[in-house]
């Protein structure tokens, strides 16, 4: 398959404050975004991916130091979402770290980082961030939303706030908000983040220190989280690190590859990752519940804007997928079909649990693909 | 092509304009007709992934579902028509799935091979299973895991109080009115809620 080659990143500038769910205001901020293929001369191919939490603006191609996008499998020439025919749009969303205005930047109101002072955004605001940059694109209406995971849940709020300017939303591996145990997860997170010494609050910029034991710690366990069991047992067992297979007898090195192969990704993302971020976007997945506002009722979430009922959903759920699993996504099946919205839904049979939805499977791509097709040809005619 | 002519015929059962929900929608073909030919909607159900993309090529709405856990998705009485074509004899859950396909649709549909069809009696008395064009397979490798026969599904739909309002049998594209326990290959029944 053809390559996207590298692809140049780009800032946009807003000098509109973005009101907030909180009431709050975003002052005058930037978003990093990309594009790859063209847009066609009626603006009618346009489609926005969407991140989840560890992501950014570059989807797909080589970014200037060489590395892939994270959905680089999915999106490009002749890939199931097709920049051949589409034009694709990665942005990153406000409060993140890879780009876009964040708490790593320098508060106007006080000349230093926001830091813990950064507004708590919500799923609903960076929507509304996103549709500012689809409008300063040029763009009416989108030909679809995608979205995996919390990228899925944006896919989902478009349809509720800006249901007008979204034909088709394709939400992967979501739910309709989080699980106690989800939320329980998340705030394990964070404590060790907020706890460690070096956090300072959230001003840790200024004493020149990141509180690097915390994400290593929010980091471990958000990744079992999102491997299967079954994964972790094959890929590492009981396997030791110890070459003779003999125990150390110690309760502080390490013995097991499981353990070997945690503080491997706890090291490495607590490397790039910001810490107030994480708490940022945690607690973003922790609010979005679109059901809250209608007495926690997602059919009439979905009921509540006429023109939600024009949109067509495509929802996929991996089987082995327990932090969002299909039982997540049927819900919000059921709420599309009792409102006699179109809606597909594909539960795909993979190992990988969570991670999946980043993953090359023949079956999960071949349904993308299948809908993409269809979306393009709804775009044509 | 009697099988897409068989899929006209009961094509042809379809309310213009109804809901329709298809269980075991295969890709989609039908419901695809059903849209374009007389202006209905709905979705489909279908288990196998190979289906599902098909189903999606076809522009159909195809909700991937395993029939055997029920139709818990769907309200009562949320469809004007529920077709259950080809598939019941694949279902362990028979009477339970013929009892939710009236909950759910004001009118359903089903159609299966029916074992009574002549040829197959011949073959029984012979002392071996029937392998025909209807049913293909060999006793030890057939889905079909229900087989039953015209007359066996009205015992059926009496039994979950469903009123047959039509019935006939298929065979060789056309529609077997006379005698369908012993001249047709398939059964074809619409059943509506006493």
């Amino acid at each position: 398959m053809a390559s996207l080659g590298t692809v140049p990143s780009h800032t946009m500038h807003f000098a509109d404050p973005l009101p907030l769910s909180s009431g709050a205001r975003l002052p005058a901020y930037d978003l990093v975004y990309e594009t790859y293929g063209t847009l066609d001369a009626a603006r009618s191919n346009a489609v926005l991916v969407c991140h989840a939490l560890n992501a950014g603006a570059h989807v797909a191609g080589l970014d200037a130091r060489g590395q892939p996008g994270w959905w680089d499998n999915l999106v490009g020439p002749g890939k199931p979402l097709d920049t051949d025919r589409f034009f694709v749009i990665g942005v990153n969303n406000p409060g993140s770290c890879f780009g876009s205005t964040g708490p790593m930047h320098v508060n106007p109101a006080t000349g230093r980082a926001w830091g813990a002072d950064f507004p708590v955004v919500t799923v609903e605001d960076w929507v509304d961030a996103q549709a500012r940059l689809v409008d300063r694109l040029g763009i009416d209406r989108l030909a679809a939303v995608l979205g995996g995971s919390l990228g899925g849940m944006q896919a989902l709020a478009w349809t509720l706030r800006h249901p007008t300017r979204v034909r088709h939303c394709v939400a992967v591996a979501t739910a309709p908000n989080l699980s106690a145990q989800n939320i329980a997860f998340n705030e394990v997170a964070r404590r060790a983040i907020v706890t460690d010494p070096d956090f300072h609050g959230g001003h840790f910029y200024a004493h020149g220190v990141v509180p690097r034991r915390g994400l290593r710690v929010a980091r471990m366990i958000g990744h079992i989280t999102y491997l299967a069991g079954d994964v972790m047992e094959r890929k590492f067992g009981r396997e030791l690190r110890s070459a003779d297979g003999s125990l150390g007898y110690s309760t502080q090195a390490i013995e097991f590859e499981v353990e070997s192969y945690l503080r491997h990704q706890g090291d490495k993302f607590s490397e790039y990752f910001d810490a107030n971020t994480y708490l940022l976007i945690t607690r973003a997945l922790d609010y979005f519940d679109p059901a809250r506002a209608h007495g926690g009722d997602l059919a009439r979430a979905f009921a509540h804007d006429p023109a939600t009922r024009e949109v067509r959903f495509t929802l996929v759920s991996f089987t082995t997928d327990w932090r969002f699993p299909p039982a997540r996504s049927r819900e919000i099946v059921k709420a599309l079909v009792d409102n006699r919205i179109a809606a597909s839904y594909a539960e795909i049979g993979a190992p990988h649990g969570h991670d999946a939805f980043l993953l090359d499977d023949g079956r999960y791509h071949g349904v993308l693909r299948a809908t993409f097709e269809r979306i393009a040809a709804e775009a044509a005619s | 092509m009697s099988e897409r002519r068989d899929l006209e015929l009961i094509a042809d059962l379809v309310p213009a304009g109804s809901r329709v929900l298809d269980l075991g929608c295969g890709s989609g073909e039908l419901l695809a007709h059903l849209i374009r030919t007389r202006g209905c909607s709905g979705y489909g159900i279908e288990l196998a992934d190979a289906n599902v993309q098909a189903a999606l090529r076809h522009g159909i709405d195809v909700i991937q579902l395993n029939l055997e856990e029920g139709l818990a998705l769907f309200d009562d009485r949320s469809f004007d028509v529920v077709l259950q074509l080809d598939t019941l004899q694949h279902l362990r859950n028979t009477e339970h799935m013929l009892r939710e396909t009236a909950r759910v649709g004001r009118i359903g549909i089903v159609s299966f091979p029916n074992f009574a069809h002549w040829p197959n009696r011949l073959r029984v008395m012979g002392g071996r299973m029937p392998v025909t064009k209807a049913l293909p397979y060999e006793w030890y490798d057939t889905p079909n895991i229900r087989v039953g026969t015209f007359a066996d599904f009205e015992v059926l739909a009496r039994k979950c109080g469903l009123a047959v309002t039509d019935s006939f049998g298929l065979q060789d594209g056309a529609v077997v009115r006379r005698w369908p326990n012993l001249r047709a290959s398939v059964a074809v029944f619409r059943v509506e809620q006493r």
